[in-house]
């Protein structure tokens, strides 16, 4: 096959590249170009994109023995993951910019322009695995594991992607890359997100959706506690940099509990007022067989989170679920995703849905937490 | 493998390859004054002379520097800082300079505070003469520098220079004109086209990379970039690279001596190469003066086609070219000279340069045109994504 590896500079998809060529594909090296202002350097384990990160691809290229390009993907890029972290901050939600990248820009714009340029299949240093039976199923490393970002595939984006180290644990990848002579065996993991390169999410975000003084509410007795200068600073589960002077009555830790951006409202409330048990989804991508109806699944609700067994309805455009173990600080815009869980192939992703709302049966009905 | 690039780079003649090798194995600093050090300095001024005769210059107007970029920067900067005074601070330019030249003159502009005045180009790359008429009845007194390229290294177009020369003489304004892609490929009469500078660069005519040379009249000066020894007329410090500046020489009389038959060569293949593209590929526009250009260069755009996936399917295919001028993060940019000549971005961006050189054949075309049909279906199909 025609493979295109892309190439961010780091440790995981040089060695991708590098298994992709060994089990006998032609496999060309491109590198995503994905700001118009690349930084010459990288600060640590922040961000990704720059110069350097660039140079590094290029020469893990080299040492694999494959030609090597960068692609200008910035406009894309920033239309379609950027702006949409900025606007779904705006409306009180909390998006996860890496799933979007690779739903619209690695999997959907690459993909297509390698299909077009005569190319079989996209590979990428993504922990994740495709089993015999064309299902995306866990990584064998479950501390490195990303079929979480990867749902968002569609079946037909799936057969045109490679994931080479979805067998491996991480550290094995990384002694390969030094047997191999990679010189970026021991560049850190990056972290963060890799168009904030300060790290600086609030700062990011206000810069671009200003700053507006707003209360901070306590849910159950309505008391104003404090301010903030922009409610698309905060998600939901939050618990850290809320400023409040005074602490609460019991003195037990307040954490985020919601966010209004039409009056610019953020409440707070203890631990327990986070629990949810039934969680609803906008419209699902079905990775496996569309099901319909009641079954019993496992979800996850966040990169690396916790998986919660639960009772999953199809219906109305929608997953429902009804966890049978309460999450707490389910946070608006991030994906539910549903395995069938699987032992020994790995977990098999069936569907995933983006968070609409979230409710607790104790206390509310999901039709009373809205949508 | 059929290479196309050779405005990018092309191979050392083997004259001077032999010349370098050669004299890199002798001993000698061309400054030094003992037996080896004269051995050295006899093939330094041996060189400087045959150039010097190669493009009708002087000996003395001959200074060796380390690349045609340096050259570039010794000129715009050098003279504008010699020449620069209560109320004269103004370097003019053109909207289709190499960076070299381009990037030099923004410097001055951001860093040194000097007025800018870029010269607009026709829709075939050619400076609009009335622009340089208007830009010295009404701002002489103020112009430091005047720069100009003796062709485009991107579309090939030559240029004015001796008319602008000409206008800028009768206001004592000295003109520099950067003519790497010129020297040895179209006819270069130093004195003649009355510059008072000129860039030349070893690696675009067959010398060595790393070499180059800027020849700069006697009776203008230039302030130095580098201060040392002051090797070269106090203008330029460094020893000299004795080996490189023998190469440099062969290529330069090496080239110029065999211009005309050589450039009549390119000019036949480069014509068969346009039109069998456009017989492939009917919707290829040709861009550029169909006439007044390089010999080796075309310069095509494929509509509905990135330049980069084509460079890349290209090159899968065995055949190597440019989108344009190489840019340090890889990030192809719409070239600022497909801009400059009114191409609206997404044509700018859908363009491929092929260059041709003295090691060029009808098979490298032949090459090229079995590859360009299959390339442009794919890349249209690709879009302008």
């Amino acid at each position: 096959m025609r493979v295109l590896a892309a190439m961010s500079g780091g440790v995981d998809s040089a060695v991708a590249a590098a298994r992709a060529v060994e089990a006998g594909h032609d496999v060309t090296g491109v590198h995503l170009a994905l700001s118009k202002n690349p930084q010459t350097y990288r600060t640590g384990a922040r961000g990704c994109c720059t110069i350097e990160d660039s140079r590094d691809a290029r020469r893990a290229a080299d040492v694999i023995g494959i030609p090597f390009y960068v692609w200008d993907m910035a406009e894309r890029f920033h239309e379609d993951v950027v702006e949409d972290f900025y606007s779904e901050y705006a409306a009180g939600r909390t998006p996860n910019p890496c799933l979007r990248c690779n739903e619209k820009i690695k999997f959907a714009a690459v993909l297509d322009r390698a299909m077009a340029l005569g190319f079989d299949a996209v590979a990428t240093g993504h922990y994740a695995r495709k089993g015999e039976d064309g299902l995306l199923r866990r990584a064998v490393d479950p501390g490195k594991d990303q079929s979480y970002v990867l749902a968002v595939l569609t079946p037909a984006q799936l057969a045109h992607s490679m994931f080479p180290l979805g067998d491996t644990p991480k550290d094995q990848v990384r002694v390969e890359a030094e047997t191999r002579g990679l010189a970026v065996a021991r560049k850190p993991d990056s972290h963060d997100i890799c168009f904030i390169a300060d790290g600086d999410t609030a700062g990011f975000l206000k810069n671009r959706l200003g700053s507006a003084t707003g209360d901070i509410v306590d849910r159950a007795t309505g008391e104003v506690l404090g301010s903030h200068d922009g409610s698309h600073q905060f998600t939901v589960g939050q618990r850290h940099g809320l400023g409040l002077k005074r602490p609460a009555a019991d003195g037990r830790p307040r954490y985020v509990l919601s966010i209004t951006p039409v009056d610019n409202r953020v409440e707070v409330g203890p631990r327990e007022a986070l629990r949810v048990d039934r969680i609803r989804t906008g419209a699902p991508v079905w990775l496996a067989e569309e099901r319909t109806g009641t079954f019993e699944a496992e979800i996850q609700l966040r990169a690396h989170g916790e998986v919660y067994p639960a009772t999953v309805t199809a219906e109305d455009g929608g997953l429902t679920a009804r966890l049978h173990r309460p999450a707490f600080g389910v946070a608006a815009g991030q994906a539910l995703v549903v395995y069938d869980p699987d032992a020994a192939q790995g977990d098999a992703v069936l569907a995933s849905g983006t968070i609409d709302a979230s409710a607790s049966s104790e206390t509310e009905s999901l039709e009373a937490a809205g949508v | 493998m059929a290479y196309l690039d050779h405005a990018a780079t092309t191979p050392m003649l083997p004259q001077a390859l032999d010349a370098y090798v050669r004299t890199a194995q002798s001993l000698g600093n061309a400054s030094s004054l003992h037996g080896s050090g004269r051995t050295a300095r006899r093939t330094v001024e041996e060189a400087r002379e045959r150039i010097a005769e190669a493009l009708a210059a002087k000996p003395g107007e001959v200074i060796f520097t380390g690349s045609g970029t340096e050259a570039d920067n010794l000129a715009v900067k050098g003279i504008h800082w010699s020449r620069r005074a209560d109320g004269r601070n103004r370097v003019v330019s053109t909207a289709i300079e190499h960076h070299a030249v381009a990037d030099a003159v923004a410097w001055l502009g951001d860093h040194e505070k000097a007025d800018v005045t870029e010269l607009p180009v026709d829709a075939i790359g050619r400076i609009d003469m009335d622009a340089v008429t208007a830009l010295l009845a009404e701002r002489a007194a103020e112009i430091t520098v005047i720069t100009c390229m003796w062709a485009n290294n991107e579309v090939g177009t030559l240029q004015p220079v001796a008319e602008i020369a000409a206008l800028a003489q009768a206001h004592g304004i000295p003109v520099h004109t950067d003519a790497i892609q010129a020297v040895g490929h179209v006819p270069v009469d130093f004195a003649a086209s009355g510059a008072a500078a000129l860039t030349l660069s070893g690696h675009k005519l067959g010398g060595p990379t790393g070499t180059g040379a800027l020849l700069l009249r006697r009776d203008v000066t230039a302030v130095p970039l580098l201060h040392g020894g002051g090797q070269e007329r106090e203008i330029r410090s460094g020893t000299l690279d004795v080996p490189g500046i023998a190469a440099l020489a062969e290529a330069v009389v090496h080239a110029v001596r065999t211009r005309e038959t050589e450039s009549e060569r390119l000019a036949l293949l480069r014509d068969d190469l346009v039109a069998r593209i456009r017989g492939a590929v009917p919707d290829a526009v040709y861009n550029g003066d169909p006439e007044h250009r390089l010999p080796g260069n075309a310069h095509l755009s494929f509509p509905g086609c990135e330049g980069d996936a084509l460079l890349m399917l290209l090159d899968a295919a065995g055949v190597e070219c440019a989108t344009g001028s190489a840019c340090s993060a890889g990030i192809a940019q719409p070239s600022h000279v497909l801009l400059a000549m009114g191409a609206d971005p997404d044509d700018a961006r859908s363009s491929l340069r092929f260059t041709l050189g003295w090691p060029t054949t009808k098979a490298d075309v032949d090459a090229l045109v079995a590859a360009i049909p299959e390339a442009v279906r794919r890349a249209k199909t690709a879009g302008l994504s």
